[in-house]
């Protein structure tokens, strides 16, 4: 039987890659507006078909938050502050994206559209980027002291590794993205769509690699978790060719299924990597943040539990089923409400 | 500067700013909701209509609630950190019941609502506002359950140095929720109720679309003087828990320095010395003090002179009495305005009984304008007088605000949040403002209504596609 610290540390990955699953995409069309569209109403296009989810997708980044909070409360507090800056622009770039979409369509006038465009650009490509570097500097070591508290300079949140992790993931989500446009399109921004996501797949691969070579000999993880991860590893490769494959013969919604679980694999495995930690030290392992001694009481873990437990079920299925009421592909044509 | 007040002005400017948009969309989406099942009932297409068109002022609005929502639950952590180790295990959890109970439910479901009209059998997509009404209530249900720890903790113990939940269901049936949520959940109808009629009073002001914004006024100004009343009747229970709760609380809301005799006079208004612990002038009304507190017209009140001795002997030397000037002028403030808002519904209410609407009310119409402003007056002061009533603690008797903050951010990186938080804030709102006069303006009727008469090709294949 696993602990309930063990259960609310699976909870936090699931909401986690959950949220890189589903925001992922999103972010990936969010990006691919600028380039991607040719015309405004390519543009919008590409707007609606993550018009009804990307909030509920958000939604996901705050429960984990949220699920941290609850189940590991040291946890929560020794990164959300330790990460202040980076957090603040993580913020702005959310807070600017979500009012993006609503207001982008509300005056028709060339400079709002463009300015509210280059938000939702900026706005889709900051948070995997900034989530990249923090998920990475957790997979480095952070200077956490005996106290529990984080303080790090510029280059210890930013240097070579967590950059090659923050690129990765924008790459990954754009893909990821790229995929979601060519099923929800038709003509030609569905044909540019899969052949984007098609050579975008080389740099993808390249930084992927590199990464995975980085986290190898610049981290402890595969020490600690070396069979796992290395069957993880395995399995995302055969993911990732799987991808290409699919994408060569027009099967979408495999291959989106497939960049889908190069994100679960990736995501997954970092968490992987640092359980049972939470955070670790750079200064001294002694001072590592676990899921033992950064969590909730076991009264609060198993309220939690509960609650958790019983809710579960009903979010994903009205979320399925939203997926499901929007299943039908967007024509320039129709009406677009963004 | 100072990190706790970088940090406490960062907190309380970002949540007051918070806190215009959440009773909004709270509010109106219960009256939304409402109209949308009066269509179902009536099968009336005015009353689509309207739902359409108040709830174009709703997603705009939803939207800026949604973002700064965001920031709220990160600072928890990002500025108080000290803070979130503390209480973590307690607070931590509505926090997250939040998350998966209310926020899922109106994400996903604000979502089929807006892109449902057409793809969604119609009682569905009336259930769809429904669940985001319901969501939103929720929402507010646990963040104050949350809320009401730190001003009533329950429900917990302290176990290594922290507060650790031990009795949830205790959490959940604490006495300052029960007065706390009605209390503000009822501001929220209102706040949302009163937008509608102010809108509404002005178009009849104009004399456009008479018909519609007459009856979108009936509707909402039923809201409003409901939800006012309830919002002032739970008032009065939310201050008989304070007496027993957090008298400090109650005693500078008052102005009250020494004892209040009994029975108790209520100072209506009072020029405030902090420094020498007195009041100059003051005017009172005998009597009612005892009556808020007590519901008779008897019965003492503890002045803070004699709190403040009370709890320096529970908690050690140090100054337990709040910024009074504050605390008491905000009460007044929002009692004032919540008054104003009972008066102002039970006239509407009267002029739409006695069929007088259609009559010249220019005077009340002008005034109802002007009233949009009053609930958001009175949520915002009534979040002062809570909070820094509440001062020197964040959860009291347990924490300090100054033990609360995050040791490792540095006063520069909270002065930098602060700047560009309120420089996006700012922002928004004037976005926010420009959207909800053009809605305005161009009316129900005017949208989407040029273009399908236009030579665009585009645009025939668009009311082809909505016949069909």
């Amino acid at each position: 039987m696993i602990s309930l610290n063990e259960l609310w540390f699976i909870l936090v990955a699931v909401l986690f890659v959950g949220f890189f699953f589903l925001e992922g995409f999103d972010f990936g069309v969010g990006m691919s507006t600028k380039f991607l569209a040719r015309t405004d109403g390519e543009r919008r296009v590409l707007i609606n078909s993550i018009g009804p989810f990307w909030d509920a997708n958000e939604v996901w980044l705050i429960t984990a938050g949220g699920a941290m909070f609850a189940a590991f409360p040291n946890w929560y507090a020794t990164l959300f502050s330790g990460y202040y800056t980076p957090l603040v622009f993580l913020l702005l770039a959310l807070i600017g994206r979500g009012v993006a979409f609503e207001f982008r369509g509300k005056v028709k006038n060339e400079v709002w559209k463009k300015t509210w465009d280059w938000v939702i650009f900026i706005g889709s490509i900051l948070p995997p980027l900034l989530l990249g570097v923090v998920f990475a500097g957790l997979l480095k070591g952070l200077p956490i002291d005996a106290k529990m508290e984080m303080n790090a300079g510029l280059f210890d949140m930013i240097n070579g590794y967590t950059l090659v992790g923050g690129i990765t993931v924008v790459v990954l989500c754009l893909v990821h993205g790229l995929m979601f446009t060519t099923l929800r399109t038709v003509g030609d921004l569905q044909v540019r769509a899969r052949k984007l996501a098609r050579v975008m797949m080389v740099p993808l691969a390249i930084l992927l690699a590199v990464f995975g070579m980085m986290t190898y000999f610049m981290t402890d993880v595969f020490e600690v978790r070396g069979t796992i991860l290395t069957v993880l590893a395995v399995i995302g490769l055969i993911a990732f060719l799987l991808a290409g494959f699919f994408m060569a013969r027009k099967r979408d919604g495999w291959a989106f299924g497939m960049t889908g679980a190069v994100i679960i694999l990736a995501i997954g495995s970092a968490f992987v990597g640092l359980f049972p930690r939470v955070m670790i030290s750079s200064i001294d392992q002694a001072f590592n943040l676990t899921i033992h001694n950064a969590a909730s009481g076991a009264y609060s873990l198993k309220v939690m539990s509960i609650v958790a437990l019983a809710l579960l079920p009903f979010v994903l299925g009205y979320q399925i089923w939203s997926y499901f009421v929007f299943h039908k592909r967007l024509h320039e044509k129709e009406h677009l409400e963004y | 500067m100072d990190p706790v007040l970088l940090s406490r002005i960062q907190f309380a400017s970002t949540t007051i700013f918070h806190f215009i948009f959440v009773p909004l969309s709270i509010g109106l989406a219960l009256i939304i909701a409402i109209m949308q099942t009066m269509y179902l009932v009536k099968g009336k297409e005015e009353y689509k209509k309207m739902a359409k068109f108040w709830g174009k002022l709703f997603l705009i609005n939803f939207a800026v609630g949604v973002v700064t929502g965001i920031l709220q639950e990160f600072q928890f952590g990002m500025n108080w950190s000290d803070y979130s180790r503390f209480v973590g295990d307690v607070f931590g959890a509505p926090l997250a019941i939040e998350a998966l109970l209310a926020f899922f439910l109106e994400s996903t479901f604000i979502g089929l609502w807006i892109f449902g009209w057409d793809r969604l059998n119609k009682r569905v997509h009336l259930l769809c506002i429904w669940l985001v009404a319901f969501g939103t209530a929720m929402s507010a249900f646990w963040i104050l359950l949350a809320n009401s720890f730190m001003q009533h903790p329950v429900g917990f113990s302290i176990t290594n140095g922290r507060a650790e939940m031990n009795d949830f269901w205790a959490l959940v049936t604490n006495g300052q929720l029960l007065v706390e949520f009605p209390h503000t959940v009822l501001g929220a109808f209102a706040t949302g109720a009163f937008l509608i009629t102010g809108i509404s009073a002005y178009k009849l002001l104009k004399r456009q679309d008479v018909q519609f914004f007459k009856k979108s006024f009936q509707i909402a100004i039923i809201v409003s003087l409901v939800s006012s009343i309830g919002t002032a009747l739970w008032g009065h229970q939310q201050a008989q828990y304070l007496v027993h709760t957090q008298p400090m609380k109650m005693a500078a809301s008052e102005g009250l320095w020494g004892k209040s005799g009994d029975p108790a006079a209520w100072t209506v208004f009072a020029t405030i010395d902090p420094a020498k612990q007195e009041n100059g002038y003051e005017f009172q009304i005998p009597y009612l003090l005892s009556f808020l507190s007590y519901s008779k017209f008897s019965g003492e009140v503890k002045g803070m002179l004699e709190l403040q001795a009370e709890y320096e002997n529970t908690y050690g030397p140090g100054n337990y009495i709040p910024p009074v000037r504050t605390t008491f002028w905000s009460f007044r403030i929002m009692v004032a305005a919540g008054s104003l808002m009972i008066l102002l519904g039970l006239y509407g209410v009267y002029l739409m009984a006695r069929k007088k609407m259609d009559q010249p009310n220019t005077w009340y119409w002008r005034l109802m304008l002007w009233s949009i402003a009053l609930p958001f007056i009175g949520n915002t002061a009534g979040w002062v007088m809570t909070e820094f009533g509440r001062q020197p603690w964040t959860v009291f008797g347990l924490m300090r605000t100054e033990d609360s903050i995050s040791p490792s951010v540095s006063a520069g990186q909270i002065l930098f949040s602060v700047i560009a938080f309120s420089l996006i804030y700012l922002i928004l709102a004037i976005v926010m403002a420009f959207l909800f006069i053009r809605v305005i303006k161009k009316g129900p009727y005017d949208t989407g209504v040029k273009e399908r008469h236009s030579q665009d090709p585009f645009d025939k294949e668009e009311s082809v596609h909505d016949l069909t």
